[in-house]
């Protein structure tokens, strides 16, 4: 290593604790999940001659590959509608909230703060047969049966993914629209581009950071959720992280849980590099 | 501003506003709701006012231990994060080396990680070393999730702190330790502050890695699990609930109050979002 200035040092030195502290429970734990899915158990005996078998059953089985197909377009749908729904408010918040930003910020993180296990369970409660949505529907008279395709599927893991994750997408947007000059919009108008264009030529564009970070930061997490598919989601909603927790637990198969783990991390990964490039394209620099 | 203007009026956005908090306060406001409904069964009609959800909570045995080992969990998740997060905070907004930028990207991983990621690595890692699982290995996991939260509220503390008051202590022959304590520390204060609390209440709620990590003595959000699937707990399970909420909401105030003073000793608009932003 070239010798080091006395600021980079300092600079090290301060962030030494930290540095290790992540570095043992995090860049070793990660090395070691990645070991293990090279390996086999039967049982309790673990097996530690490399193979390729646990990667060959997560990518082949229809099990698995039915699990790691859903639980991507679930993530996508999820974060689409989140990021759509989020915009607006974002836009609201920027433009049109002059004096009481704040007070709004903090009222669209209130509901985060309620214990998540307790939300996802409170829409079980919202969306049921007997439900609080289906027995406000029928008693105006809006239909005669309870619905029942929003319970224990696909589409209520949607909806509750997407109120879990609303501030995380609606921060990061409201931060980006809060960056844009506000004359650059002054200056459209002046040059005769309507409220449409001006929108979709300098505001999108221009904010196009903010949506690329709230994409990301709804997508990658709910890959992995896993008490929203095993409380609303029904045996048509499950995700995989339903499935690694089996294999760690219940079916004490951890190389082929880590295995899965890898696997998703892998394709996640692969769709965020491109989300992020994507942005850039239309956006400009993407920070 | 008049920005979108005729494309879709203020008005429709008010519109949408207003339903979007809807959809958002939904099942919060379900809660206390069903805290004081005079019924088992967690539904509509209402069937009248009680507290005995409340007061069962009190003769609940297993609850008062949940409760007192996250307790202990978030109050050592917060004191270390916080500790952790502040050295990471300082290091990145007053000194710069190379590879700075990598490194506090790695440190800030765990905030887009999928948490079950971070469970199983570390689950994997500890039954590698063969250590059983406690209320530290909770711990550890949750300081690893919680240090990103501490150095984001942490690094705009730093960032608007006037460096030169520090060279002044210097000059005066204050020892570096004294600097700190005497001069650096109270400048930040209400920035840990407002990192204690809400790194405290993240893990005060945090289920998955808890969920993984847990031995034979379960956090309170393990313990809120194993009760769901009784539906004759339901109605104490939303007592508690409620109650947390307050505390939650109650700490997320304070730590408001805090990062609002931060913001105003560094001269900025406390209204304002630049604290946030």
């Amino acid at each position: 290593m070239p010798s080091l200035s006395q600021e980079s040092r300092q600079g090290l030195t301060l962030l030494s604790p930290t540095l290790a502290y992540a570095l043992v429970m995090l860049a070793a734990p990660l090395a070691m999940v990645v070991m293990f899915s090279f390996w086999t158990q039967d049982y309790l005996d673990l097996d530690k001659t490399f193979t390729l078998a646990n990667y060959r059953e997560a990518w082949t089985q229809p099990i698995f590959q039915v699990l790691m197909w859903r639980s991507l377009k679930i993530s996508l749908i999820v974060t689409t509608t989140t990021v759509i729904l989020a915009f607006p408010i974002a836009y609201y918040l920027s433009f049109h909230v002059r004096s009481r930003k704040a007070l709004w910020l903090f009222l669209i993180t209130v509901p985060f703060w309620t214990s998540y296990l307790l939300r996802v369970f409170l829409w079980k409660v919202i969306l049921g047969y007997n439900g609080v949505l289906n027995s406000a529907l029928i008693n105006l008279g809006i239909i005669d049966e309870p619905l029942t395709f929003i319970l224990y599927n696909a589409n209520a893991v949607v909806l509750t993914l997407a109120h879990a994750w609303a501030p995380f997408a609606i921060l990061p947007i409201f931060i980006a629209l809060e960056k844009i000059d506000r004359s650059l919009l002054e200056a459209a108008e002046d040059l005769g581009d309507g409220p449409l264009r001006r929108f979709w030529r300098i505001t999108l564009p221009l904010a196009m950071p903010g949506v690329v970070a709230a994409t990301l930061i709804v997508l990658i997490p709910t890959v992995g959720d896993y008490i929203t598919p095993k409380l609303v989601g029904g045996t048509d909603g499950l995700m995989v992280a339903n499935m690694i927790q089996i294999q760690f637990g219940k079916a004490n198969n951890a190389p082929l849980g880590a295995a899965l783990a890898v696997s998703s991390m892998i394709v996640v990964a692969a769709i965020s590099i491109g989300i992020y490039f994507a942005g850039k394209k239309f956006g400009g620099k993407v920070k | 501003m008049r920005g979108f203007g005729k494309f879709i009026s203020s008005k429709w956005l008010v519109v949408y506003a207003v339903a979007y908090m809807l959809f958002l306060y939904a099942p919060v406001i379900l809660l206390p709701l069903f805290a004081f409904n005079d019924a088992t069964i967690v539904a509509f009609p209402l069937t009248g006012f009680t507290t005995k959800w409340f007061d069962l909570l009190w003769t609940t045995d297993a609850l008062h231990g949940a409760v007192r080992n996250s307790g202990f969990v978030a109050l050592s998740t917060a004191l270390i994060s916080t500790f952790l997060g502040a050295c990471a905070a300082r290091s990145a907004a007053n000194y710069s080396f190379p590879g700075q930028k990598g490194v506090m990207g790695f440190i800030m991983l765990p905030l887009v990680l999928p948490e079950i990621i971070v469970a199983v690595a570390l689950l994997v890692m500890l039954m590698q070393l063969g250590m059983s699982l406690s209320l530290w290995t909770v711990i550890a996991g949750h300081v690893l999730i919680c240090t990103p939260f501490s150095i984001a509220i942490l690094s705009s503390a730093f960032a608007g702190m006037e460096s030169s008051l520090e060279e002044a202590s210097f000059d005066l022959g204050e020892t570096r330790w004294g600097t700190f304590r005497r001069v650096t520390l109270p400048l930040i204060m209400p920035g840990v502050i407002s990192s204690l609390l809400i790194t405290f209440t993240i893990s005060l709620d945090e289920f998955i890695i808890s969920f993984f990590l847990t031995g034979t003595d379960v956090t309170l959000p393990v313990y809120i699990w194993s009760q769901l699937r009784f539906p004759s707990k339901l109605p104490s399970v939303m007592a508690l609930g409620t109650i947390l909420l307050a505390v939650s909401v109650g700490l997320l105030i304070v730590a408001e109050v805090f990062r609002r003073r931060a913001t105003r000793r560094q001269g900025m608009d406390a209204g304002s979002t630049q604290g946030l932003v």
